[in-house]
C-alpha cells in the first residue's frame, strides 16, 4: 500500500498482518527482562519496544487488561525500565542530593527519606531530557528512568553529576502492581503496605528478600512499583497472578491507562525541545527552585523555564475529547475551525480510553486556543473531527494520598 | 462462493453482489476493535481502494475493496458495536455490500484454501 500522507491508518492489514511481509530483528538481537519465560507461558503477543522483547497485551486483550486494572489489580513487567542509584559515601546524603538538584527543577534537598518525587532532567534550553522518579532511601537515591532513554540518562548522570557514584543496578526486575485491589493483594506478601501513602517508598521484605517497593504508578490507580532481584521475580509474578483478582497486562494497556490518567509518555508529550511549563508539569518545579525561592534555578535551561513560570509560553499540553466516535491518533494536525490550512497544534498521543468509553488524546496547542471548552478540529483521513479542549485527567484518580 | 485477499479481507458473492469483511485471522490480529467506518452508499470503489477503517485501542487500519464496485449497503451494527467484527467476522460482522462491476475480478481471488496457507 503507497501511504498517503493525509492518512493516519497505518495499514496494518495489509503491511503488519502479511506474515510474508513482516520484516523483525532476529529476537536474539532483543533484550529480555526476567519474566520473559512468564510472558511465554501466558500467551503474551510480543513486540520489540526499547530494545526489549516486551508482552503487549495477554489472551485477555487490551481492552479487558485495562478496565481489569481500573476494577481489580493489574500486573505489569517493567522490567526495561532503568534502576540507576546515586549515593555519595564520602560526604552524605546531601551531598547527593545537591548533585541532583544541579540537573532538575526539582526540591531533593528536602525530600525526606523514605519519600519519591516525580523529576525532569532538563538540558540547556529548558527542554526535557527524561521524566523519572528520585527516591531518598536514607543512604542513597533511587531513580527509575524510562526505557527508552536510560542510556541518555546514564550518559547525562555520568558527566553532569558531581562528586556522587552512580551505579546502574543490575539483574533487577521491576513489578508494577495497579488497581483498587493492589493494597490487599500485596499486604498478603507485605501487611506494612497498607499503612504506605502514595509516594511512600520502603524497604520492604517480600519471599524473604529486601525489595524497594513503592506506592505509586503510571495509572492513575492507586498501586505500588517493586524492584526485586532478577532471582526472584518470576516466583513473586506467580505468586501475584495466582490471586483471583490479579491478572497480567501489557504495555498495550499501559499506553491506554496513562492516556487516560493524563500523563506523559516521553518521545510523545515530552522531547528535548519541549519545557516542563509548555508541558503543563509546573507542579514538579518546587517553590524553592522557582524565582525567589531559597534555591532558585541552579538547573539547566532554568533562564528559560524561570521566565516560561513568570511570562507564559507560546504553547501548551491539553486534553483532547473527541465530540464524535472517531479517535483521534498521534500526529494528527490541529486547525482552528475545518477551513484554515494552518495547523495551530498537534495531536501527540491519542486513541481509545476503554474506561471514559470515548476517544481520548492529548497534544500540544497555541496558548491563545488552549482555554478548556475551545473546540478545535482535528484531522483524520483527510476530514475534519470536531474536538473539545479540556484538562487532564479523562478519569478520575485514586491516588492513596496523606490525609 | 467465499473468495480471500491477501490484505485479509473475505468475499461472499451472490449473483453480482459481493459482502465484503475481514477474516478471523485479522480480527485476532487487530485485537478489540472499538471504532468502524464504511463507506457511504453509492459511493463507487476500485480495487484495492481504501473502503472502510477499524480501529483498535491502539491503531487505525484500512481495509480495501477487494474487486471495483458500487456500495450497496453497509452494515449499521458493525458501526454501533465494533466488537461484533471480532465475535463473529465472517457473520453478523460483515461490512458493506458491493454490486460487483467486472466478475473477472472475482476469479482472481484466493479461495479459502491458498489463504489458510498463507496465514496457517
Amino acid at each position: 500500500m503507497s501511504h498517503d500522507s493525509g492518512r493516519t491508518t497505518d495499514g496494518s492489514l495489509r503491511n503488519g498482518l502479511d506474515p510474508s511481509s513482516v520484516v523483525r530483528p532476529p529476537s536474539s538481537t532483543l533484550k529480555r527482562t526476567p519474566l520473559h519465560d512468564l510472558h511465554v507461558e501466558l500467551g503474551a503477543r510480543l513486540a520489540p519496544f526499547a530494545g526489549y522483547e516486551m508482552p503487549i497485551n495477554f489472551k485477555d486483550g487490551v481492552l479487558k487488561e485495562h478496565l481489569h486494572t481500573r476494577a481489580a489489580a493489574g500486573l505489569f513487567d517493567v522490567s526495561h525500565m532503568g534502576q540507576l542509584v546515586v549515593r555519595s559515601p564520602s560526604q552524605g546524603i546531601r551531598q547527593a542530593a545537591c548533585a541532583l538538584e544541579a540537573l532538575v527543577p526539582v526540591d531533593v534537598l528536602d525530600l525526606p527519606r523514605g519519600r519519591q518525587r516525580y523529576a525532569l532532567f532538563t538540558n540547556s534550553t529548558g527542554g526535557v531530557i527524561d521524566d523519572l522518579m528520585i527516591a531518598n532511601l536514607g543512604e542513597y537515591f533511587m531513580l527509575i528512568a524510562n526505557a527508552s532513554r536510560k542510556e541518555e540518562d546514564e550518559e547525562h548522570l555520568r558527566a553532569a553529576l558531581i562528586g556522587c557514584e552512580l551505579d546502574r543496578l543490575h539483574d533487577r526486575a521491576l513489578l508494577a502492581l495497579q488497581g483498587p485491589k493492589a493494597e490487599q493483594v500485596l499486604g498478603h506478601f507485605a501487611p506494612e503496605v497498607a499503612a504506605m501513602d502514595f509516594m511512600d517508598v520502603r524497604l520492604v521484605s517480600i519471599l524473604g528478600e529486601g525489595c524497594v517497593v513503592s506506592r505509586s504508578g503510571y495509572t492513575g490507580e492507586d498501586g505500588f512499583e517493586i524492584s526485586i532481584s532478577a532471582a526472584n521475580a518470576q516466583t513473586l509474578a506467580r505468586k501475584l497472578l495466582d490471586h483471583p483478582d490479579v491478572a497480567p497486562v501489557g504495555l498495550g494497556a499501559r499506553d491506554s491507562l496513562r492516556l487516560e490518567a493524563g500523563l506523559c509518555l516521553y518521545g510523545c508529550e515530552l522531547d528535548a525541545s519541549i519545557t516542563p511549563v509548555e508541558a503543563a508539569l509546573e507542579w514538579a518545579i518546587q517553590k524553592c527552585r522557582r524565582q525567589g525561592g531559597r534555591r532558585e534555578g541552579g538547573f539547566p535551561g532554568a533562564d528559560v523555564i524561570l521566565g516560561q513560570l513568570a511570562s507564559g509560553t507560546q504553547r501548551r499540553r491539553v486534553g483532547l475529547r473527541s465530540k464524535e466516535r472517531t479517535p483521534v491518533r498521534a500526529g494528527s494536525a490541529l486547525y482552528h475551525d475545518e477551513q484554515s490550512q494552518t495547523p495551530l497544534g498537534k495531536v501527540t498521543s491519542g486513541g481509545f480510553g476503554p474506561t471514559v468509553n470515548a476517544p481520548v488524546a492529548m497534544g500540544y496547542v497555541a496558548s491563545a486556543a488552549s482555554n478548556p471548552g475551545t473546540t478545535l478540529f482535528a484531522e483524520v483521513r483527510g476530514k475534519r473531527v470536531p474536538v473539545e479542549v479540556g484538562t487532564f485527567p479523562f478519569v478520575p484518580l485514586h491516588y492513596k494520598r496523606r490525609k | 462462493m467465499l473468495k480471500f485477499t491477501k490484505d485479509h479481507e473475505w468475499l461472499r458473492v451472490d449473483g453480482d453482489v459481493a459482502t465484503v469483511g475481514i477474516t478471523q485471522y485479522a480480527q485476532e490480529q487487530l485485537g478489540d476493535l472499538v471504532f468502524v467506518e464504511l463507506p457511504a452508499v453509492g459511493k463507487q470503489l476500485e480495487t484495492g481502494a481504501a473502503a472502510a477503517v477499524v480501529e483498535s485501542v491502539k491503531a487505525a487500519s484500512d481495509v480495501y475493496a477487494p474487486v471495483s464496485g458500487e456500495v450497496t449497503q453497509v452494515n449499521e451494527s458493525a458501526v454501533s458495536e465494533p466488537g461484533l467484527v471480532n465475535s463473529d467476522p465472517m457473520g453478523k460482522g460483515w461490512l458493506f455490500k458491493l454490486k460487483i462491476a467486472d466478475p473477472a475480478q472475482v476469479a482472481g481471488l484466493m479461495d479459502e484454501g491458498a489463504y489458510q496457507a498463507l496465514t496457517g
